[in-house]
């Protein structure tokens, strides 16, 4: 592979890296509006970072190495997931690296860490939020899978990049039912897994209805912002492969030049307002369901995925 | 030049088991001495273990050709033949490394006062070893049956080394009463496969043709025998009693390695003597296999004590084995043999993963019981900071038992997820739409599997301390530690290199298949498929993740600090926090408790808002017990009474039953 | 797969949302939306029998989806709707059996529908063939809607649900039924609906709830 093509994997991942934080403000923008608030700049998120580097770390004092090394671990499987997915260009050499279905065990590695660490200090509401993310994480793993199972019946690779070369070189427009369940599948998996409504409340202050983020509430200073990040990178990698599976088009194949790969930018921000929008109207417009009806919801989406599956060897085959 | 390696493999084989059994007599010289059992022959132990794996080794290597011998031992018309060939090679590759690794940990575990005589347990440790290996070796129904019942044997003993304390003792005779049960099952199996021939040889076995129905029953049988000493649902109910009762580095051995003696012999007998069958054999392993997984990890999720967990968890990676090792069969009946190949490959380096790291972690328990003397999850805590090395280890263990990359566990998983995508192919209409959410099956136990190993190891190693007596907490030693990093490495080493051990599977599918996967570019690529279809690497992906936790760790000093200060925990403001407001284990397995409610036996005890001193209690059980086990024993028991009526007591009763005898032999020959 | 052209690959989809919108039904517990969901199937169902008219140029079809598009969207919802108001059900919260264990149950049945249809569809002639499974899972789920629910309301729901997969199955094999078979249908169905409608009312009158589970009281015992 050319030296061009490093350098865009590694300009990839440090463009999500930059966006993330961005397009967690212009979430949190959208849902401002949607509820008829002023809203904090599309910046915000930047500045959280900044102050929460600036500040020490206040570590309990029985706090082990785990605690301490989860929010770098945390981070670095989320910006490697960042450079497997295919958010901008095909042309990616560490793809190979992974495919989908170690894509899935990349993310599951960042929730078994943080649920560890959060029964590492052994508060309460650490344990808890533990075992309620281990719950939610363990009925996700299996929708996801079959959504993945979907793509892979339709497009024949398992490999991301793979797979939107495979739908952008088509010739003609084909639409696949299975990928229609697939995608109502997978935003209900990205739901749950980012922690948002109607799953978990991301700006919840009620300790006993925290989901994700009471497996934060030890951390502070840098720690704490490596984690906002992974947070925020994490939905930045679902809505790319979201993308990748369901809305390709803009992503630029392999030796395209710097004029296409531009234009695979503008395409990737264009598709990000959209999402953001639609997230921050979902949000909006269901309420939290009670912790034990999340299984229902999951089980549904787990189902909707199985339902593609089988519609593509119906329909397609 | 391979004629001769081969012959010298095998001869060094059996050289090599003789020393283990002269080994265990050795001990026998000073029973008593604990430095004489444990520290000096135990280590020798081990190095005869590696000796097994490089002899297994050799036999997987590219030219091997298989290699037999004939004892001179057994009966006179039947003497032991033994066989070395890459799937013997393979398991006993298994055996010596794993073995290796629990023989250096019990040389530094075993202590004196545990019940049984040191001088004993060297004997009867060993002795488990040599049998075990025996049976892989094994080429003839005789020996085999003779080995398997050794290994039954000694390994009852080594669980009931308490023997003083009564539950040990009914642990260990169910335990017994079961592998008889499957022992049974398997001699029967062989009797059928024999064919007619009477001569109890594979050779003769596997040249049989037998008629389908017996060929189905011969399958049937060996599941039944296999799977009840695997630990197939419903003929499990021995595993979660035996192997906490069991010594820690037992447990090991029986969790690590006894277990995929049975995966062998079922391999052995569904691949080598039966040849492809229909394929409702391969649905029935698969269909077993995965509700055993999903049983298991239900059933770890609730337990409170450490081993039963460990137990249960085996019996969770069982069954994904045998889903495994039943979808290769449902692709052999179609004849898909590249995806035959394929999930056979996933099956076998499961077998491989789950010794090293299900070894490891019953290991580290054992040095969890001897630092703390406490084998309940409510009692421990914290441990992480009395016992790092241990902590570091099992870490690495737990991990890789949830499957996450970039560790062993997932290669397995991922190769087995990867022949489940290939199954929409199967020619028949409805098995091609059920069989691929056999995937979604695996892919939940696996979670499940995640969620047991953060409550296992959260509870037992991270958070504060239940009891105070756990702060004198003392490490591990030397010994100890060493056979858990040798453990801990090996889990390492294949997720690191999963395309070494895809090769190294792939001469026994090539054997058992005729269909190999196919070769990747390096050993640190793995592309079972195409390459453009699906590929992993274990090392690349270590690389990223070490490179971005180094350079983000740097970064972060360079342009910010590094500044640390310790304060009490946060805990949302609330002072009065003590250690006992962690979550239990039961407090931790309730979201299943209450997703999978019917699968439970509960019983359980509210307090009353008006107690002074209120209590909660549950009780998880089986439904098996009481639907099954019960019933069926209570059956056994009554008709057993109703057969004591012959037993009158009176000598004129029995001269008549005599005198009846006669008569009827006289009718019947005249 | 073959390439089919644009309007047909809509229909399969179409084909799709009938059956998501059948999932849905059965998981749903509120009766108002559960009618909310039978009027999108059966706009679901209107536009692909005008999709199928206009690909295969069947005339009929066109009067069959206006004939559709008159009763199951417009007249028996707003008949429907007036019952619910008149009975006072509207915000009914049905208490379901297991929603996960339904969906499980509805999933075997899917597959078992879309196993049955395979060899079925190969006789077939009309280039919608393939969706016949997806006609029989509804007309499964429907009935297993009918099994799991309580109420009288949403059983009738479940019926109506079934005649739409009916309807679907004789538009993707068979290009729609004889135009009197499908009037005979409609008046059936609109008689049917007026019929349950007077029973709800006595019913209630009754045993002062629409839940069938006060039937039982009838037994003799």
């Amino acid at each position: 592979m050319s030296a061009t093509a490093y350098a865009w994997q590694v300009g990839e991942c440090l463009l999500a890296i930059a966006l993330a934080p961005l397009f967690a403000g212009w979430v949190g923008q959208c849902r401002a509006w949607l509820q008829n608030r002023s809203a904090p700049p599309l910046w915000q998120p930047y500045r959280v970072l900044r102050k929460l580097f600036h500040k020490d770390v206040a570590l309990a004092t029985h706090a082990s190495w785990l605690f301490r090394s989860a929010p770098y671990v945390v981070f670095a499987t989320m910006v490697v997931a960042a450079a497997i997915i295919p958010s901008v260009t095909t042309d990616l050499p560490l793809a190979r690296v992974a495919d989908a279905i170690a894509l899935v065990g990349v993310f599951a590695t960042g929730r078994v860490f943080m649920s560890l660490a959060a029964m590492d200090v052994g508060t309460a509401f650490g344990s808890m939020g533990a075992r309620r993310e281990m719950m939610i994480g363990f009925l996700t793993e299996p929708a996801l899978l079959m959504v993945l199972f979907s793509a892979f019946m339709a497009f024949g690779s398992t490999a991301l990049p793979r797979v939107v070369e495979v739908v952008l070189r088509q010739p003609h427009i084909m639409l696949h039912p299975s990928l229609f369940f697939a995608a109502v599948a997978f935003v209900m998996v990205l739901l749950a897994e980012n922690a948002r409504l109607p799953v978990d409340n991301p700006t919840t202050h009620l300790e006993l209805t925290m989901i994700h983020e009471s497996m934060t509430l030890e951390y502070s200073g840098r720690h704490l912002a490596l984690i906002e990040w992974a947070a925020w990178l994490k939905l930045f990698n679902y809505a790319c492969i979201g993308f990748t599976l369901f809305m390709p088009w803009g992503i630029a194949l392999h030796g395209a030049g710097p004029g296409l790969l531009a234009l695979a930018i503008g395409a990737l921000i264009a598709k990000l307002v959209v999402a953001g929008a639609a997230l921050a109207l979902l949000e909006s417009i269901t309420a939290k369901l009670r912790l034990f009806r999340a299984p229902e919801f999951l089980t549904m989406a787990f189902l909707l995925a199985v339902l593609g599956l089988l519609v593509h060897l119906l329909l397609e085959v | 030049m391979n004629g001769i390696a081969s012959t010298t493999a095998l001869t060094a084989l059996l050289g090599l088991i003789a020393a283990w059994l002269v080994l265990g007599a050795l001990g026998l010289a000073r029973p008593n001495s604990i430095r004489w059992v444990a520290r000096t022959l135990f280590p020798v132990g081990a190095l005869i273990a590696l000796g097994v794996a490089g002899a297994g080794a050799v036999a997987l290597t590219a030219h091997f050709s298989a290699q037999t011998a004939v004892l001179p031992l057994g009966l006179p018309s039947l003497h032991f033949h033994v066989r070395l060939d890459a799937l013997s090679g393979f398991f006993l590759l298994l055996l010596g490394i794993a073995g290796a690794g629990i023989s250096v940990f019990a040389a530094g575990y075993f202590r004196a006062g545990e019940g049984t005589a040191p001088g004993m347990m060297g004997l009867q440790y060993h002795l488990f070893l040599a049998s075990m290996a025996l049976v892989i070796l094994a080429d003839d129904a005789y020996m085999f049956m003779v080995a398997w019942e050794t290994m039954a044997l000694s390994s009852y003993f080594l669980v009931v080394t308490q023997h003083r304390l009564p539950e040990i003792r009914r642990a260990g005779f169910l335990y017994l009463l079961m592998a008889h049960v499957g022992a049974l099952g398997i001699l029967l199996c062989f009797g059928v496969l024999q064919g007619g021939s009477w001569l109890m040889t594979f050779d003769a076995m596997r040249g049989a043709t037998l008629a389908p129905a017996w060929a189905s029953a011969a399958f049937v049988l060996a599941l039944l025998g296999f799977g009840a000493k695997a630990g197939l649902v419903p003929l499990h109910v021995w595993l979660p009693e035996a192997h906490p009762a069991a010594p820690s580095p037992v447990s090991a051995m029986m969790s690590g390695l006894m277990l995929k003696v049975a995966v062998y012999g079922m391999l052995r007998v569904s691949w080598d003597l039966l040849h492809a069958g229909p394929w409702w054999w391969g649905l029935l392993t698969l269909g077993v296999g995965l509700g055993t997984a999903m049983y298991g990890a239900i059933f770890a999720a609730v337990q409170t004590d450490m081993k039963r967990l460990l137990a249960y968890s085996s019996i969770e990676n069982i069954g994904l084995i045998f889903a495994g090792i039943g979808l290769a069969l449902l692709c052999r009946s179609f004849d898909m043999r590249l995806l035959a190949a394929l999930a056979l490959a996933a099956a076998l380096i499961h077998s491989f993963n789950h010794a090293l790291f299900k070894s490891l972690l019953f290991l580290a328990t054992g040095s969890v019981m001897h630092a703390t003397g406490e084998r309940s999850l409510g009692k421990l805590g914290g441990l992480i900071r009395y016992m790092p090395w241990v902590a570091g280890l099992a870490l690495i263990g737990s991990l890789a038992i949830a499957g996450l990359p970039p560790l062993n566990g997932f290669v397995s998983e991922w190769l087995l997820l990867q022949a489940f995508l290939q199954t929409p192919q199967i020619p028949h209409a409805f098995l091609n739409m059920i069989v691929p959410l056999g995937a979604a099956i695996v892919s939940l136990t696996a979670a499940l599997a995640g969620y047991v190993m953060v409550k296992f190891y959260g509870v037992v190693f991270l958070g504060q301390p239940r009891e105070r007596a756990l702060e004198q907490a003392h490490p591990a030693g030397w010994l100890e530690r060493t056979g858990l990093s040798w453990l801990a490495l090996g889990c390492v080493l294949v997720g690191v290199f999963p395309q070494v051990a895809l090769d190294v599977v792939g001469r026994i599918t090539g054997q058992l298949v005729g269909a190999t996967v196919q070769r990747g570019p390096s050993p640190w690529w793995m592309t079972p498929l195409a390459s453009n279809q699906a590929s992993y690497s274990g090392l690349w992906l270590w690389a990223g993740l070490v490179l971005v936790v180094a350079a983000t760790f740097v970064l972060v000093r360079r342009f910010y600090h590094g500044r640390v200060r310790r304060t009490p925990a946060w805990d949302c403001g609330y002072r009065w926090q003590t250690p006992r407001m962690q979550d239990s284990a039961e407090g931790f397995g309730q979201p299943i408790r209450h997703l999978f409610g019917p699968v439970f036996r509960m019983q359980r005890e509210l307090p009353l808002p008006s107690d002074p001193q209120p209590q909660y209690r549950v009780q998880i059980e089986e439904h098996f017990w009481h639907a099954l086990y019960l019933p069926l024993s209570r059956f056994v028991l009554r008709t057993a009474e109703r057969v004591t009526i012959l037993q009158g007591g009176r000598l004129a009763t029995y001269l008549l039953y005599s005198f009846l005898t006669l008569i009827l032999l006289l009718v019947w020959v005249l | 797969m073959a390439h089919l052209n644009l309007a047909t690959q809509v229909v399969q989809m179409l084909a799709g949302a009938l059956l998501l919108i059948s999932f849905a039904m059965l998981a749903e517990r509120r009766s108002r939306r559960l009618l909310i969901l039978l009027v999108w199937q059966g706009a679901v169902l209107v536009a692909s029998t005008l999709l199928v008219a206009s690909t295969a140029h069947l005339p009929h079809l066109f009067y069959s989806a206006a004939l559709t598009f008159v009763l199951k969207v417009c007249v028996l919802p707003w008949i429907l709707f007036r019952l619910m108001r008149k009975l006072g059900i509207e915000r009914d919260n049905e208490p379901l059996v297991n929603v996960p264990t339904l969906m499980l149950v509805g999933l075997g049945l899917v597959i078992f529908a879309f196993g049955l249809a395979q060899p079925v569809s190969a006789l077939a002639t009309t280039v919608l063939r393939n969706t016949l499974g997806i006609a029989l899972a509804v007309i499964l789920l429907s009935f297993l809607m009918i099994l799991a629910r309580r109420k009288a309301f949403t059983q009738v729901i479940g019926f109506l649900s079934l005649e739409n997969g009916l309807f679907f199955a004789a538009t993707s094999t068979t290009y729609g039924m004889p135009m009197v078979v499908e009037l005979g249908m409609a008046l059936d169905l609109l008689v049917a609906v007026f019929i349950f409608g007077i029973f709800f009312f006595h019913i209630r009158e009754q045993f002062d709830s629409l839940d069938l589970d006060q039937l039982e009281s009838l037994k003799e015992d």
